[in-house]
Parts: C-alpha cells; structure tokens; sequence
C-alpha cells in the first residue's frame, strides 16, 4: 500500500496516471472523460473511473466552496465528503427518494442524480442555507410543531422540497400537496405531519 | 401512594400532553449528525465486496493488485478461499481507501472465483408430502418458539424428541429464565442432548402437529366452515440511513465506534469479543439513528470489517455505510408467511375451530413461526408449520415480528367465515371477545370507538359492492396485542447548584421520542421547564440502558428517570427544609418553585432552592426494574383496533386507501404528540406493506430483483388517504402504567386493508402485498389461490 501523500512514486507500483498527475498538478487541463480508464497498478492495468481529479468551485449557500474531485463525484457527494454538509442524506443514491434534495438556481434537485462539475456556476441552497443563523424557518417550525418527523432522516429533503412547493404554490389543495409532495419517501410515517406543515404554513413561504 | 408513583392526571403539568420532540429543531436544521454523517478529518472510506452468487464456494481469492493501488489504506479478507457462501450478497473483502472512488476501483480490481452451487430461494407451497423434520432443535428455533408463546409442554417435547444443536451455557440458562421462560423448559435445555446441527438436504422444516380439543368432532359440528388462503411475501426493512459503523483505534487497545444501532449499551461487547480486547476500552457513540425497526442489533460483519481496516491502516477512522442494494439483499427482512386455515363457527357464532398449515422463510435460518391463531384462543385446534430455508441475506426482526403475517391470515379468515355466516365481521369479533383472555375489556372498550370513527355502521355493506361502475369500495378491520414491558434502564440523575439538571443514559432515540419522554417525565417530577434539562443519550460510557427493541424503551427510560427524578427531589428536600422551616415531606416541587404544601406562600425559586446545596451537586442513580422502589411502573400487554376503508378499480386493479382509523392503548400517554405521531407512521408503514412492498428473488440468479428504491416502492405522500388516532387514555389506563407502543399499531393495517379489499371486490386476495396483478388475478379466478 502507498501512503496518497508521499511525493515520489513508489519503487514497487511505478507511477500511476492519477499519482502523475496529481504530482504535476495538471488535473485541470485533462479532458473530463466519464467511461472507465485502464491505468497501471503493481504491473497489472486496472479499469478506473474518471481521468483524476480537478478543481471543482461550487456556489453553496452563498459562499465559493473549492475542492479537488473526480468527475465522477455527484454534488451529494460533494457536499457531505468534501464540505461537511451532511444535512442532505444519501439513502438510495439513484434519484428515487428525494432525501438529498437541494436548490439548485432555485429549483429543486436531487443531489446524487447531479454531478457536481456539472453544479459549476449555478447557485446551490442545502437545507444549512434555508435558515439564518440558528432561527428556523417557518417550514423548520411547521415540522416541529406539527410533529412532521420521527427519525428525521428523509427530513432536510422534505424541508427543501416543502419550502420550493409553498413558495411555487402559495394556497395548495391537498391535491396539489399529493402531487408536489410525491418525489420524497419517508420510511418512518410522517407524512401526516408533512401534510398539516404544508396547509399550516401556506402563504408565509416566499 | 408511593411517591415513585406517576402522579395524578391533577398533579401533572407535561405527562399525558402534546409536546414537540425536543431534539426537533436540531432534526429540521439538518443540524443533528447522524453515523453516516460522521466526517472527522483523514476519514477512510470503506468498501465492501460481495458475492454475486446465491450460493457458492470461494476457490481462490487475489487482492495483491487492490493492496498496491494508490490511496489504498487497508485490505482485509472477511471470508476466503474454500468457504461456502450461502446468499447473494454475502461480505467477501473490505478495502479501505482515502476516498469512496479510489475504494470502489480497489474492489474491482479483487480477483475471486467461485465454485457455483445450486440455490433455492422459493417460498411457495411445499409439496404435500414433506418429511418430519427430526433434526436437533437450533438456538434460533428455541427462541423462535419462546417468542410466539408455543406451549411449553410442546416445547420440551420437542427438545426431548430432537436434541439441541447448541450448547446453553449457565449463564444463557439464568437470562433466558429471567426473562421468563418457563423452569421446565429451561431445565429441560440443561438435560437435553446435544447433537450436530444437520445440513439435510431438504430446505423444509415441518413442525409436528400441534393439536389442543377435538378439532375434528369441532368442525363436524360446527354451524359454518370457511377455508381459505392467506399470507404475506418477504419485505425489507429499508431504513433509510443504511447499516454502517466507523472503527478508530487511538491506542493498539482502544476504540471509538460510531454505529447506526438501536443497541448502544449492547454494542461494545459484540464488537470487544472476536477483537480479543476488553469491552471496557471500546467507547460506543450514536447521537441520531435514520431508521431500524429491528434490523440494527449487532455490530454486524461490516462493522467488524471497519474494526479490522482501521488497526491495519494505524487506527486511522475507518466508515462503512451499506450501499442501498446491500442494504436491501443482506441487512434485514421479514420473513414471508402463508397458510392455508380452515376455520368453524357455531350458530351462535362462536368460534369453535381452527386448523391450519402454514410455511414461510427467513433465509437460511427457516422462517418465523407465527402465532396462529393470532388473538383468539380458539378452543379446538391443529396447525403445522413449514419453515423453508432459502438462500438470501437473513431475516431480523421486523417491528413486531411475527404478528402483522398471523394477523393477515388469522383475521382474514375469521372475515371469511363473517361473510360465509352474513354477518358482520364487528359482530363476529365482539361475539368472541372472550376468547382474547386478558384483554377482552380493552377490545371491547376500543371496537364501538373505532366503529364510531369509521362510521361503520353507515359504511359497511355486506361482501362485494353493489353499486355500479368500476372502483368498488369497502371496510375492514383487525385487531392486534404486543407486550411492550419497560426494559432495564439505569440513568444517573444530578441536580447542579446553580439549579440544572443533568441526566446521562445510555440509551438511544430512534424517532420514537425518547429524548422527549424522558425530559418530560423528569421536567414534570420537578416542578420545573423541561428547557432546564440537560439530556445525554448515545454513549456508551454512560449508565447502562436497554436495547430498543420490543417496544420496550419507553416503559423502561421513563420508569428509571422517575424513580431518579423523585430521589433526586427528596435529597433535595431535605436540603431545603430548613431554610423553609419545614421538613422534607412537607415539600412540593411545582411550576418553578420548591414550597411547603399547606401554605405555598413559602416558598423558594427553583434555583433558590438548589442554591441550598451547597458548593457540590448531587448524582442519584434511577433503576429499572426496581423492587426496592415500587410499585412497578411499567406494564405489559396492549390491546389496538384499526379499520380501513378502500376502493378498488376492479378494471386496473388499483386499490386506494381512503381512510384509516386506529385506535390504541399503551397504558399512560406520556407524550400525547410522539405517540400519536407512532401510531400515523404505523398506519402508513402498513400501508405500505400492505400495498407495494415485496422483497422479489429471481429463481434464476437467486439474486433480489428490486434492490433498491424505484422497484422497493414505499408509500409515498399521495397514497395514505385519511388518517384518524384515538389513544385510549384516563380510567382503566393510565394506572396500568407505561407501556411501550412501536410494535402494536404496525401489525393490524395489512390485514385491515385486506379485509376491505375482500369486502370491496366480493373475493380474497390472497397475499400481501395487494398489487394490481394479485387483485386482477384474484377477480378473475374467484380468490384463494395459492399461486397469485
């Protein structure tokens, strides 16, 4: 095993693409190829993803976040590992349960179903940026008063989903609550209490 | 009155209220750190490789070229070359790696062959004609049975007749009486002989006959017979924080493990034990959990895998969270059960007989064994059950496990045999109450509440829709029971000078509301804001608490802080006495204030009286159970109805929910908001499960088809319909005291929706879930197939 630090490339395992160009610092320049790359590893060509890492600059909540990533990584992926934003949640990592929801230019998005080069130049909001401070939003207050959570993991995702469906529909039906509502799952139950947020709080989402 | 007592409806300011969860705001600020959000810096990445095969031998295994691979911190082998794997899934190697991309090239670069086996992963209908199985008794069969109350004469019998196939120690012996098995039946353990556990070739394991009455002379007797078909397939248990845990080694004889667990007090020996060092150095931490409904007991092979990465790469922290579709193949379902059941009436309607031969599996390990018939003790019976191993990821508990599969089959035949007699199915229930034992007064109490909310008089119509059109719409019910006894529960309860209050419990808050039940209880107890306590839960270092499982945790943590909370306020007391010219007993602790009883006017502020201290705080210690302090303040045994109304386009074979009614007791109400909050995800999680889930293996690969969440549907937001709580509550149950409430409202919807559907469309459908193709094939054929 080699130590991804050291400087000089191992006797035993000869450069390797990724390590070359990580010592060279030419990352940015390489094209952003997507589909498996063989690269050499201990004599033997290993199939990899992604040409190596680049500089990635998100707009996140207001502030410039940069971070060496390989294309292949999503914004979810970004935003938890590289940021330490891990209010968004990943559970089925494939665009299905809507847990890692955020804004992206003011539209809802799931997270994993973005790569994050792609996020370049657009401006995200995580459910850390929804809120000033440590005052929760009108949403934030709704959940908590309506009891619209039990272990509170589908919860950011639903708050973010909730907040851009009241802001698009100010006086929603129950109807307009079952459609807007649906790209969400929760597991434990709540959608009692999301649905009673989502009546209380009509009208107070800009 | 004890002092320990929970007090008086009067003399309760919080308990029995609706009050938000107190760690709400942290939850909707996306603020609370969960296992899978635990990033420290140098953070590795761990990864697992799993078999592709249902059944399979490793013959030769290479990770040279994973081990040379830049940014690759650790390898470790969780199972070699020449050993058999026995389910799709199954953990092979773990890599650790700076990064998730640069772990995910490492698997792929391991080389492993395998032998491939021949699998079976069907539970359909075993052949007529299936061998007893004589084999030795397994640990897991015992507690089975243990579990789902079989006789305990019938369980000696078979431990004399079979042998075991493990060996129960004292100390096995000692838990397991304590915790109520019967003494025959444990010494009937320490006498039985042990044989070899045998890998027969069959994947049945037929039970003996049970037989209690004349069932025959029952049936031929009887006013009506109905016969019919019922069962519930395989589910997950989907969490959404998948399984994982992070391993640190700050010293060669020290660990800090973060884990997603419903078991933080339990957690530090199962991981202290195959790693050869003491429990006492292995500090275990959860703060929030996304999710385990039974399923996150152990530290399980990944989370040792994690252990052994992190000695390897320094003790660096090494995490490993399940990828959805491992999830879904390997980390917990619920187990399948179906069962052809004959079952008899007499003219009064009376239920006079049951006969029933049921089969399911679990996996490798059988199926559960349900308690058939659920809730009615019918007097004559006969029943046999077919556990069928298959290979795929084994089954865990699933919130009451066993109960929601007895309940579809035993309360979808008793509305068979109401519709056979014409009768209401209310009515053939309430006839029957009797023989429900102990809790008939609870049911009889919940049946014409539920039936007002439902408007069931109004609504019911006999079997089949009349009306034109396609959607025919219809009503059900079911009724279920659960234990739900407190578990042990310590806390150390420490009243500060400067009047804060501290409690420190090793225990953990699902979502179930458990930070919010404590705080109540100890808030209420001293008279003061529950912003004054401070609450430490999810480590391990702290006063030892139980597991949560059972829907034992409420009865358990509120028991321990009340007993803390009063012995904490007497100390107290007596502090105080004397600058109130009082003595201790003559003391309250109400709405902020510590005072003499019969004249409130002298009185001291709450951080006026704990300024009497002195300069030192004061810890108590709060036990659950607790003789040396009664009475008890947990109990056992609840009692729940629920109803549902549906429509069925009988063109699609859609079925809607339209509304729901569920009415519970579990005993005194602490927190009138998380309950009811319990109840509503109980309603839609059965929903759910009646509806759409289905852990679906193709007999081909043996592998699960449906691994992840676009084909593992759950109910989403549009598909709950209305939902109505009634939590029984004042005389009668609140002095039964708490009783735990996870299990009990998840059992009854599957077979209350059932029974709706059966109502709707004239005929069964046979299985759970009731997916469009069941429904239209039952349409078409009459209902009670076993082949749908």
């Amino acid at each position: 095993m080699k130590d991804d630090t050291a400087q000089k490339p191992d006797s035993n395992s000869g450069v390797t693409r990724r390590d070359f160009m990580k010592i060279s610092g030419i990352g940015v320049a390489v094209p952003l190829v997507l589909g498996p790359k063989l690269v050499e590893a201990a004599g033997e060509e290993v199939a990899v993803h992604g040409p190596g890492k680049v500089a990635v600059t998100l707009d996140v909540n207001g502030r410039k976040l940069t971070a060496q990533l390989e294309p292949r990584v999503t914004l979810l992926d970004a935003l938890r590992d590289n940021f330490n934003l891990t209010g968004a949640k990943r559970v089925c990592d494939r665009g299905a349960c809507g847990a890692c929801t955020v804004l992206m230019d003011g539209k809802t998005v799931y997270a994993c179903a973005v790569l994050a080069i792609d996020a370049q130049n657009t401006k995200i909001t995580t459910i850390e940026g929804l809120a000033q401070g440590d005052a929760l939003t009108p949403v934030m207050e709704a959940f908590v008063e309506h009891d619209a959570q039990q272990c509170g993991f589908c919860t950011p995702g639903f708050i973010v989903a909730t907040t851009h469906f009241l802001a698009s529909h100010p006086s929603p039906t129950m109807e307009d609550i079952r459609r807007g509502l649906s790209g969400n799952y929760c597991r434990c139950g709540t959608y009692n209490g999301i649905r009673a947020v989502a009546l209380a709080t009509k009208g107070r989402v800009s | 009155m004890s002092e320990y007592q929970w007090p008086d409806p009067a003399t309760r300011p919080l308990l029995g209220k609706p009050i938000s969860r107190v760690d709400g705001p942290v939850k909707v600020s996306g603020r609370a750190k969960y296992t899978y959000d635990y990033n420290p810096d140098g953070l590795l990445a761990g990864k697992i490789l799993r078999c592709p095969y249902a059944h399979a031998r490793i013959t030769s295994l290479d990770t040279s070229v994973a081990e040379r691979m830049s940014g690759v911190k650790a390898v470790h082998v969780i199972q070699g070359p020449g050993i058999e794997v026995f389910w799709a899934g199954d953990e092979i190697v773990g890599v650790a790696a700076v990064d998730e991309p640069t772990a995910e090239d490492a698997i792929r670069a391991i080389r492993v062959q395998y032998e491939v086996l021949p699998h079976f992963v069907s539970d359909a209908e075993p052949p007529k004609n299936i061998a007893l199985d004589t084999g030795p008794m397994s640990r897991d069969n015992f507690e089975d049975m243990e579990d789902n109350q079989v006789p305990d004469e019938q369980v000696i019998a078979a431990i004399q007749r079979n042998g075991i196939s493990f060996k129960p120690d004292e100390k096995y012996l000692k838990a397991a009486q304590e915790s109520g098995v019967d003494p025959k039946v444990v010494q009937a353990l320490r006498t039985a002989k042990y044989a070899e556990a045998t890998t027969s070739r069959s994947p049945y394991k037929k039970t003996a006959v049970q037989t209690q009455g004349e069932p025959d002379k029952a049936f031929a007797s009887a006013a009506a017979v109905s016969e019919g078909i019922y069962g519930a397939s395989c589910i997950t248990h989907c969490c959404l924080e998948t399984h994982g845990m992070a391993s640190e080694w700050p010293t060669d004889e020290d660990m800090t493990v973060h884990i997603s667990t419903q078991n933080l007090s339990g957690i530090a020996g199962q991981v202290a034990e195959p790693l050869g060092i003491p429990a006492g150095n292995i500090q275990v931490l959860e703060q929030y959990i996304g999710g385990g409904f039974g399923s996150k007991f152990s530290p399980d092979r990944w989370g040792m895998t994690t252990a052994h990465l992190s000695k390897k790469a320094g003790g660096k922290p090494v995490k490993i969270m399940l990828e959805r579709d491992a999830e879904q193949e390997v980390a917990g379902m619920r187990p399948s059960t179906f069962a052809r059941v004959k079952i008899a009436a007499d003219k009064e309607g009376k239920l006079v007989a049951w006969e029933s031969r049921s089969w399911g599996t679990g996996g490798m390990g059988g199926g559960g064994t349900p308690p058939l018939p659920y809730i009615f003790e019918i007097p004559n019976q006969r029943k046999q059950n077919i556990a069928i191993a298959t290979n795929q990821g084994s089954a865990r508990a699933w919130r009451a496990p066993n109960h929601p599969q007895a309940a579809v089959i035993s309360m979808g035949a008793i509305e068979d045999l109401a519709a056979r007699m014409n009768l209401d199915p209310v009515e053939l229930i309430t006839r029957n109450l009797e023989l429900t034992g102990t809790r008939k007064k609870i049911y009889r109490d919940e049946l014409p509440i539920a039936a007002e909310l439902m408007e069931w008089k109004k609504n019911w119509h006999p079997r089949g829709d009349k009306s034109p059109g396609p959607v025919k719409r219809g009503l059900g019910l079911s009724l279920h029971t659960w234990g739900g006894r407190g578990h042990n529960s310590d806390c150390d309860f420490t009243l500060h000078p400067d009047g804060s209050v501290e409690i420190k419990m090793a225990t953990q808050d699902l979502g179930t509301g458990c930070r919010t039940l404590i705080t109540i209880v100890a808030a209420d107890t001293l008279g003061i804001p529950m912003e004054n306590i401070k609450l430490l839960i999810g480590d391990s270092r702290y006063p030892v608490s139980g597991a949560s499982g059972g829907s034992t945790t409420s009865g358990g943590v509120t028991s321990s802080t009340r007993r803390a909370a009063v012995d904490a306020r007497q100390q107290l007391f007596a502090k105080v006495a004397p600058a109130l010219q009082a003595k201790p007993e003559e003391l309250e602790a109400v709405n902020g204030f510590v005072r003499v009883k019969s004249d409130p006017g002298r009185s001291l502020s709450w951080k006026e009286a704990c300024s009497k201290m002195g300069a030192m705080p004061l810890t108590v210690r709060g036990k659950n159970p607790d003789k040396s302090k009664p009475p008890d303040l947990t109990n056992s045994g609840v009692g729940g109805v629920q109803m549902a109304d549906v429509s069925v386009d009988t063109e699609t074979g859609i079925v809607r929910v339209n509304r729901m009614v569920a009415v519970q007791d579990c005993g005194l109400v602490v927190d009138v908001k998380t309950a009811e909050s319990q109840v509503l995800g109980a309603l839609i999680m059965g929903i759910s499960y009646a509806l759409y889930e289905e852990k679906i293996l193709d007999p081909v690969t043996g592998r699960m088809l449906n691994p992840n969440m676009e084909f593992y549907r759950l109910a989403g937001i549009a598909d709950i319909g209305e939902l109505k709580v009634h939590m029984m509550t004042g005389k009668g149950y609140d002095e039964r005291g708490v009783i735990g409430l996870a299990e009990p409202p998840v059992v009854s919807p599957g077979a209350a929706i059932s029974n709706a559907v059966a109502n709707a469309i004239g005929v069964r459908v046979p299985f759970l879930p009731l997916t469009p193709d069941r429904v239209l094939a039952a349409l078409e054929q009459g209902g009670a197939h076993a082949s749908l």
